[in-house]
């Protein structure tokens, strides 16, 4: 029995190892990924005043803020009792819209986009964002403008791009201007541009991933996401959706309210990152994902034109609910050309400029759950308070989460494909990362880093002895 | 005349502060035509190397691993940054210490779930009594704070930094903001 240990995983959004287990004969016997950071948010908010806890809660998370900002921020009006102005919903959107844009362009192309481009088996010492930009100055900067897209839109709104204080509980602090409208709105073109070029090159050179695409966590499980009445995706406020792999529905337009009668969270010793699960299916058959491939299972459809006609060609190619997730790279792109025209179709809105934007109250309930789609899948935030609107308790569940069990399996199942005896080839771990990487995991979000750290693997025999050690 | 060396490392932070290094757009370029990025989110390395001239650092000091890491780094750079309010003050981290590890612990894995509670170890980097900030363990040259700093204070510094001055950012920006 000797073990591999990849410490740390090397260009995700966290601090993280893993280990694979092997047997006598060098064949897989288990893997495991380590989540390593925590800081316990749902200690320390206990007896904060709840208005406190969106701005904290951002706080999570430097990549996904804004989808922490509008859970928490929904979990506060339930517990004021208000609805918030019409303006502050679209206004809430459209936020979340850039914030997904810039999210995903981080994943694809920074994060990603060396492995793709340059290979998986590439040199590591150039295998990164800034061996893209030699290699494919159009990829890198395409890739820069359009993260720029996304930040821009979140400072124009809240003032600042990385926790912007804009989004309070009920609604936003201040209106639009008509100014920072058209700004954005005379971005949107080449921001357009920019994904339709990126996808032309991802659809013309995907028949060379087929054998990453067909091990990477290539197994049906359920799907969970948010979508409108319509069957439109519903980042920002739609109702939850939960199908198995063959597309029946589960639970549709759920409220996420009593999540905790249908989601389970367990505890893997090796990790701080928590497990959930379907609880009808059971520990730990009741795996899930969520994020992009997730939502574009979930979903009938985008709801812009454009996208929708993607989607088709996407359905068409990969089956109705594809089930590897080599293919949320596909998906991600598919939604950061959604988001694009549905920023432009938010603004759009004779109404926009209200200036009513922000319902005012004093506590009201005694609790409150909130739900938002973030880049990387679904996210709750479920808060109790006491008679002054201190929180008592909280419980948060993470999009990193849901896809915990998904993950490890996918982790499992690539070190089987490509890990055998003694010999340790460099493209293998890199692989075995890379399954990782489609799922954009946001390990501050359960606790982040964008990391390219170093990479230090030994493979020892029962005894101790180093069969084989590799580093970069 | 060879160039200088940047690294950026990550503690306990949330990445925002690495995000707003990221957004520095475009600059980004222009400081890698001017030092070469030997560790951080955008270059491979074998591991954190000798002789590093700027160090920017996210995060509070929080786990064994990060306690390690950063006397690691600190032996191996001349000038060590903190950036944002977390490597700073220990910030939003920090909020752990009044009541320390065992009452998170116990909240998050054995009180809010379903099943398996059990403390998780010891597989993972064992919690420090309290999360301090990076100048608690070894010296710091330079503060930066805010949550995180702007893209616009981060070149600042590091272009500073690169032109052979100590930058004076005491009043560049300020706590929270």
């Amino acid at each position: 029995m000797s073990e591999i240990i990849i410490d740390p995983v090397t260009r995700i959004e966290g601090h993280s190892r893993i280990s694979i287990q092997l047997d006598d004969r060098g064949q897989v016997v288990d893997a495991h990924f380590h989540v390593t950071q925590f800081r316990g948010f749902e200690r320390i908010s206990q007896g904060r005043p709840f208005h406190e806890m969106p701005a904290l809660m951002a706080r999570i998370c430097g990549i996904c803020p804004v989808s922490h900002l509008i859970a928490s921020a929904k979990a506060c009006e339930e517990v004021m009792g208000v609805s918030i102005p019409p303006v502050a919903v679209r206004l809430r959107r459209v936020m979340n819209l850039a914030q997904i844009v810039q999210s995903h362009a981080l994943s694809f192309f920074h994060l990603s986009s060396p492995d793709l481009l340059l290979g998986f088996d590439a040199d590591p010492a150039g295998r990164n964002f800034l061996g893209v930009a030699e290699a494919a100055p159009q990829l890198a900067l395409d890739g820069v403008a359009i993260r720029k897209f996304g930040q821009q839109i979140i400072e124009r709104l809240g003032g600042k791009r990385i926790h912007p204080g804009w989004i309070v509980p009920g609604g936003v602090s201040h209106p639009l201007e008509a100014e920072q409208r058209d700004e954005i709105l005379a971005g949107i073109p080449e921001a357009l541009e920019r994904v339709r070029r990126t996808l032309s090159w991802y659809k013309a050179n995907v028949a060379g991933w087929a054998d990453e695409a067909a091990v990477f966590a290539n197994f049906p499980t359920l799907y969970m996401g948010l979508v409108h009445d319509d069957g439109n995706i519903g980042y920002t406020d739609g109702d939850m959706r939960v199908i198995d792999g063959t597309g029946k529905i589960l639970a549709d337009h759920r409220d996420p309210k009593p999540y905790w009668d249908y989601l389970g969270e367990s505890v893997e010793p090796w990790s701080y990152l928590k497990s959930t699960y379907w609880k009808d299916l059971g520990y730990p058959e009741g795996l899930y994902r969520v994020g992009p491939l997730a939502r574009l299972n979930v979903i009938d459809q985008f709801g812009t034109a454009e996208a929708d006609d993607e989607l088709g060609q996407y359905r068409d190619r990969l089956g109705r609910y594809p089930a590897s997730s080599f293919y949320y790279h596909h998906a991600r792109l598919l939604e950061m050309l959604d988001c694009i025209h549905s920023i432009a179709a938010n603004l759009s809105d004779p109404g926009i400029l209200d200036k009513r934007v922000r319902a005012v109250a004093e506590p009201n309930r005694s609790e409150g759950v909130g739900v938002s789609e973030a880049p990387r899948g679904t996210l709750l935030h479920h808060y109790r308070v006491d008679e002054n609107g201190q929180v008592e308790w909280a419980n948060l569940i993470i999009a990193t989460g849901h896809n915990n069990l998904a993950m490890n399996r996918g982790v499992l199942e690539v070190a089987r494909k490509y890990v055998h005896g003694t010999q340790i080839p460099e493209g293998m771990l890199n692989r075995v990362e890379a399954v990782i990487r489609c799922f954009d995991p946001c390990l501050s979000c359960s606790t982040h880093a964008i990391g390219e750290m170093p990479l230090k693997l030994q493979l020892l025999a029962a005894d101790g002895q180093i069969l084989d050690e590799l580093a970069r | 005349m060879t160039k200088a060396s940047l690294a950026t490392v990550w503690l306990d932070g949330c990445s925002g502060c690495h995000m707003s290094f990221l957004d520095m757009d475009g600059r980004l370029l222009d400081i890698a035509g001017r030092a070469n990025i030997v560790y951080s989110p955008l270059v491979d390395v074998k591991e954190f190397p000798q002789n590093v001239d700027v160090t920017l650092v996210e995060g509070a000091v929080s786990s064994e691993d990060d306690l390690e890491k950063i006397k690691m780094v600190r032996s191996r750079t001349k000038i060590l940054v903190s950036l944002g309010d977390c490597a700073v003050t220990s910030n939003v981290p920090g909020m752990r210490n009044p009541y320390g590890p065992a009452q998170l612990l116990q909240r998050a894995y054995i009180e809010n779930v379903t099943i398996n509670a059990q403390l998780p170890g010891p597989l993972v980097p064992k919690l420090l009594a309290q999360s301090r900030p990076v100048h608690k363990y070894v010296d710091v040259d330079v503060f930066l704070p805010g949550c995180p700093p702007t893209a616009d204070q981060i070149f600042w510094v590091v272009d500073e930094l690169l032109a052979g001055r100590i930058p004076d950012t005491t009043t560049m920006s300020r706590f929270g903001t």
